[in-house]
């Protein structure tokens, strides 16, 4: 069956969930062209109402919130695209070869992992942002090393099963090298569940990240980011102005379209039912 | 019975163990710092003198090994520190924040934990049914909703709309019982919502894993009444993991806390970490971070302990 009659015969969510993302993408890569205005551009006066020349109006410094908006997808999915992506590359190497070497390898980068996971992660983050300074960079490195312990732990769980059977006994008696056994043995038959994973790990660190930057500790200004554009605005939900509310619905809309995504992959690779 | 207590022991002491762990990484965080703590505190025109004698003067001279056990036995005296911000004893600072923030998580935990567990249940018993998408899907979007995304809706609802409740949630140390209970509603529905969702969701799961098992399909062919085959056959079994999840959950409420104080500004201690972040002022970080992390492990190893503990098979070990 073709890629699109999975998506034709999905539930009603998951279509929802995959148009969203799509949109989101787009978004993401046309921000200049779909933009009326600059993303640090003053164009006008603090807070100004909604229509006429400013779509969405203006925020607390008159920049324009619709354009705000627009780059706010771009930097706000880029770089928790970024973290989740140096998340797998950490968690789920180190996860397979522990799996694969067993042994001292497995056992010491179990212990490490079991203990940064007896921290609560909002909690480990602020420590090293407080410490550090709170930086794009040392943003990205820190929330990727406490999600990369939650892919380690999945990825080397899956890759248990998969190193036992005999395809993989076979190569290692071929003489196959580490790197050959990690990305033509082990790795295709563990790829279902990661994807999936991959999915979860994103809302995880999408969240994670707007949480950061709500709290003023996240991406900072004057870039704009759906986290700290809320933020910034709140004041306004006191006067009855849902304009603040537009980019954490961002954020909620691009989850939920996530997790119905994952939802619904999860569903068919358990082979329950097709519906 | 030998083999429960074994496994208790085990869980304890490994729990004991990531405790200390966390200790020395909230330690070792702090001697990350570029320049350290005396020069911070007294700013860039100290002369090295001045710094050399306030570093021996904190004791920062010390070996790091003893630094480390001073500053644990400080600790288990209940001496924190000085903050770095106002020179007060972070004790003091963090005592009464300490009160409002586990009640505000109490309040929370006793709004969820009963309502999700029903919810959970009847989701379940009916599951498949509408009721039970239509409760699967919102749960589904409220765990991928921001805290501060519910929090502010609420407040666009219940405090700008309706005029129910006030939008900010600052307390008097003097504040009658019911103002707190009155300014404490909307963070207390911000938390549940969030954590209700998920705890639901996994009770579900937990139950829906049950009810397919063979015994309870015996139960049911020989005739026994639906209400006696779930509390008698499915809720003891079902009881671990249950008690597990509610015990994850609280253990996430107490971290979630954190967006929640500062969208209310609720004086309690997430406040207090993030106001502390934000200024650098490492002490008192290190002081909030132990607190929380202190109070994650202890949930997240009493939930091994009870569901060990609540295990029937494991209550009677075969020979």
């Amino acid at each position: 069956m073709s890629l699109l009659k999975h998506v034709w015969r999905a539930p009603l969510s998951a279509q929802f969930g995959l148009l969203m993302i799509l949109l989101y993408v787009l978004v993401a890569v046309f921000a200049p062209v779909l933009a009326p205005f600059g993303e640090t551009q003053v164009v006008g006066g603090g807070f100004e109402p909604w229509g006429g020349q400013f779509l969405l109006g203006t925020d607390n410094l008159g920049r324009d919130m619709f354009s705000r908006l627009v780059y706010g997808a771009r930097n706000t999915l880029g770089i928790a695209f970024l973290t989740t992506v140096l998340a797998f590359l950490l968690g789920g190497s180190c996860g397979l070869i522990a799996a694969i070497k067993g042994g001292w390898v497995d056992q010491g980068l179990s212990r490490v992992v079991d203990i940064l996971m007896a921290i609560p992660q909002l909690i480990f983050a602020l420590l090293i942002l407080s410490v550090v300074g709170t930086t794009a960079t040392s943003l990205v490195l820190v929330i990727a090393l406490l999600d990369a312990t939650r892919v380690f732990r999945l990825s080397r769980a899956v890759a248990m099963n998969v190193v036992v059977q005999d395809f993989v006994e076979a190569a290692r008696l071929r003489g196959e090298g580490l790197c050959w056994l990690v990305t033509r043995e082990v790795l295709p038959n563990a790829a279902a569940p990661l994807i999936a994973e991959f999915g979860l790990r994103f809302c995880f660190v999408f969240l994670f990240i707007s949480a950061l930057s709500f709290l003023g500790l996240g991406i900072q200004p004057p870039t704009a980011d759906w986290g700290s554009m809320v933020r910034d605005n709140a004041v306004l939900i006191t006067f009855g102005d849902i304009s603040p509310l537009l980019p954490a619905l961002a954020v909620a809309l691009i989850t939920v379209s996530v997790n119905f995504v994952v939802d619904w992959m999860l569903h068919k690779s358990s082979g329950l039912k097709e519906c | 019975m030998r083999s429960i207590f074994k496994l208790l022991g085990q869980r304890l002491a490994l729990g004991l163990l990531s405790l200390f762990a966390v200790s020395v990484i909230i330690f070792l965080a702090v001697g990350m710092l570029p320049g350290d703590i005396a020069q911070a505190m007294l700013g860039q025109s100290a002369t090295p003198e001045t710094v050399a004698a306030y570093r021996a003067q904190l004791g920062l001279d010390l070996p790091p090994l003893s630094r480390f056990g001073h500053w644990i036995w400080q600790l288990l005296h209940g001496d924190l520190g000085v903050s770095l911000a106002n020179q007060r004893p972070i004790a003091e600072l963090v005592g009464s924040r300490l009160g409002n923030t586990f009640s505000l998580a109490l309040l929370a935990a006793l709004v969820s934990v009963p309502l999700a567990l029903c919810l959970g249940m009847l989701a379940a018993l009916y599951r498949n049914s509408w009721f039970d998408r239509l409760l699967n899907t919102s749960a589904l979007s409220a765990v991928s909703f921001p805290e501060f995304f519910v929090a502010y809706i609420l407040i666009l609802v219940f405090a700008v709309k309706l005029n129910w409740f006030p939008s900010i949630s600052n307390l008097a140390p003097d504040a009658s019982l019911g103002t707190i209970l009155e300014r404490s509603v909307l963070p207390v529905a911000t938390l549940s919502l969030v954590v209700i969702a998920q705890m639901m969701r996994m009770t579900r799961a937990s139950l829906i894993n049950l009810l397919a098992s063979p015994y309870i399909e015996m139960a049911r062919l020989k005739g026994i009444s639906q209400s006696r085959i779930i509390f008698r056959h499915a809720l003891p079994n079902a009881l671990a993991p249950i008690v597990n999840v509610v015990a994850l959950n609280l253990a996430y409420l107490v971290v979630g806390v954190v967006v929640v104080e500062v969208v209310f500004v609720y004086p309690g201690l997430g406040q207090l970490l993030v106001d502390s972040v934000a200024k650098r002022d490492i002490p008192v970080v290190q002081a909030c971070s132990l607190i929380f992390a202190a109070t994650y492990i202890l949930l997240n190893t009493s939930a091994d302990v009870l569901s060990i503990a609540s295990n029937p098979r494991l209550m009677h070990p075969k020979g």
